[in-house]
């Protein structure tokens, strides 16, 4: 059945109910409840150490919570397994770029794994509209930091995943990389795409429904 | 080019870490001037005592195999956990079991399959019959993967923790034991004119018995390490 534009747009696909997080013999977070759905854009902020990566890793399945659960389409995310993993692009603090293989490389690897191929110049096609043309055929060692983010970045432009979980994503980017994430998230979004953000610093996403998430340390 | 998914991942896998090594060839080939090294000074210690050198050639081509397994087994997951590629292959939509599958195969070509083929040319220091050196191939043909398998288990269990390497080693080397009996042991029996086909057939089973479970163990294990 295909779903009415009103439902596609309402209905939330992603829900997680009374998640809590307990790291070691600290607890992150307790009675988290938030719902999301096609073209919703959350932002979660709170301090250094207040949970956010964890609660992140929970969301991409990385990590089982220690309360609540979380749900795709009403079902629980680990029953999905890899069937969930199709729609997911989770970017974290170690971001995935190999230092030995260059940017095209990395690109057309990283789709490889989720059994898309991309061909050599589809890769340096979104290499290029993240800004690092001319540099597709470096070592990544030999790219700066932020450099290598936007390498690893061009997977949201390659990807067809409809919920992105961004960890941390503006860390050591100019001013421009920052614009080029922006607009990217705001076409994700106007495709009816997710995005969940952890970040310190603000976003400017023209977003339909908004969402931030505050964890207090 | 549309090949099925599953393969289609298991290819990239494959090739990817294979492109990882030959860009880090002295990492691989450390693992294979070990084996041969190692397997070298026996006859240099001991001296050109054909008799003695025989008996033990088996146990010592064997014996240095299974260490030099172990050199290249931390860097079968650990590598990968910190760049953060290890979370992305967690998170394709492919089983986990074929991505450790893949990384083990490409690893055992990399690091085993030399040693495999240079084995016969270092046993002849041993003075071990033209038909020994073939079943010392065999054995370590058949053996060596299993060694892989195993040893994947222990690397995904250990990553992440400090001295990790140490804990590989003490975990994976008494699982080892069976595979160094059985090969060692082949190659014996065809020293002293024994059909060394049984031994052989058991390391076959146990291969078997590897490919089937150990990516399914080192797969468990890669999400318990990971969270």
């Amino acid at each position: 059945m295909i779903p009415s534009p009103v439902n596609f747009f309402f209905d939330p696909m992603l829900e997680a109910t009374k998640l809590g997080c307990v790291r070691g013999a600290r607890r992150l977070f307790r009675d988290l409840n938030f719902s999301l759905a096609p073209g919703t854009f959350m932002q979660v902020t709170g301090p250094n150490g207040c949970g956010k990566t964890s609660l992140l890793r929970i969301i991409c399945g990385l990590v089982t919570p220690d309360e609540g659960k979380v749900t795709w389409q009403g079902a629980s995310i680990q029953s999905l397994g890899e069937e969930y993993a199709r729609r997911l692009t989770y970017l974290g603090h170690r971001i995935g770029v190999k230092e030995e293989l260059t940017s095209v490389e990395n690109l057309r690897i990283a789709s490889g794994l989720t059994a898309s191929d991309l061909t050599t110049s589809d890769a340096r096609e979104a290499l290029e509209r993240i800004g690092l043309a001319g540099r597709e055929d470096l070592p990544a060692r030999f790219l700066s930091e932020g450099q290598r983010r936007r390498s690893a970045l061009a997977r949201l432009i390659t990807g067809e995943t409809s919920l992105w979980v961004l960890d941390e994503v503006l860390a050591s980017l100019d001013s421009a990389a920052i614009k080029i994430v922006e607009s990217l998230i705001e076409r994700h979004l106007d495709n009816g795409g997710m995005a969940i953000v952890a970040t310190h610093q603000e976003l400017h996403i023209a977003a339909g429904s908004f969402q931030r998430l505050e964890l207090a340390s | 080019m549309n090949a099925h998914p599953m393969l289609s991942m298991f290819r990239w896998i494959v090739t990817r870490d294979l492109t990882l090594a030959w860009r880090r060839r002295a990492d691989v080939l450390s693992t294979l001037f070990f084996f041969v090294i190692v397997v070298s000074l026996f006859p240099l210690g001991i001296g050109p005592e054909m008799r003695l050198l025989q008996s033990i050639a088996p146990g010592v081509v064997w014996v240095a195999a299974l260490l030099a397994s172990m050199l290249s087994l931390n860097r079968l997951f650990a590598n990968d956990y910190q760049d953060g590629t290890l979370e992305q292959m967690l998170l394709t939509p492919q089983p986990l079991y074929l991505v450790v599958m893949g990384k083990v195969l490409a690893q055992w070509l990399v690091s085993e399959l030399p040693l495999v083929l240079i084995a016969p040319l270092v046993g002849v220091q041993f003075g071990l019959a033209s038909n020994t050196l073939v079943v010392l191939f065999f054995s370590l043909l058949i053996g060596t993967p299993i060694l892989s398998f195993i040893g994947s288990i222990g690397a995904a269990l250990t990553l992440g923790l400090r001295g990790g390497g140490v804990l590989v080693a003490l975990l994976v080397l008494p699982l080892y034991i069976p595979v160094l009996i059985f090969g060692a042991g082949a190659v014996d029996s065809s020293i002293v004119g024994i059909d060394p086909m049984a031994n052989l057939y058991l390391l076959s089973a146990l291969l078997v018995l590897s490919v089937v479970f150990a990516p399914w163990a080192a797969s468990a294990a890669l999400r318990i390490s990971l969270e």
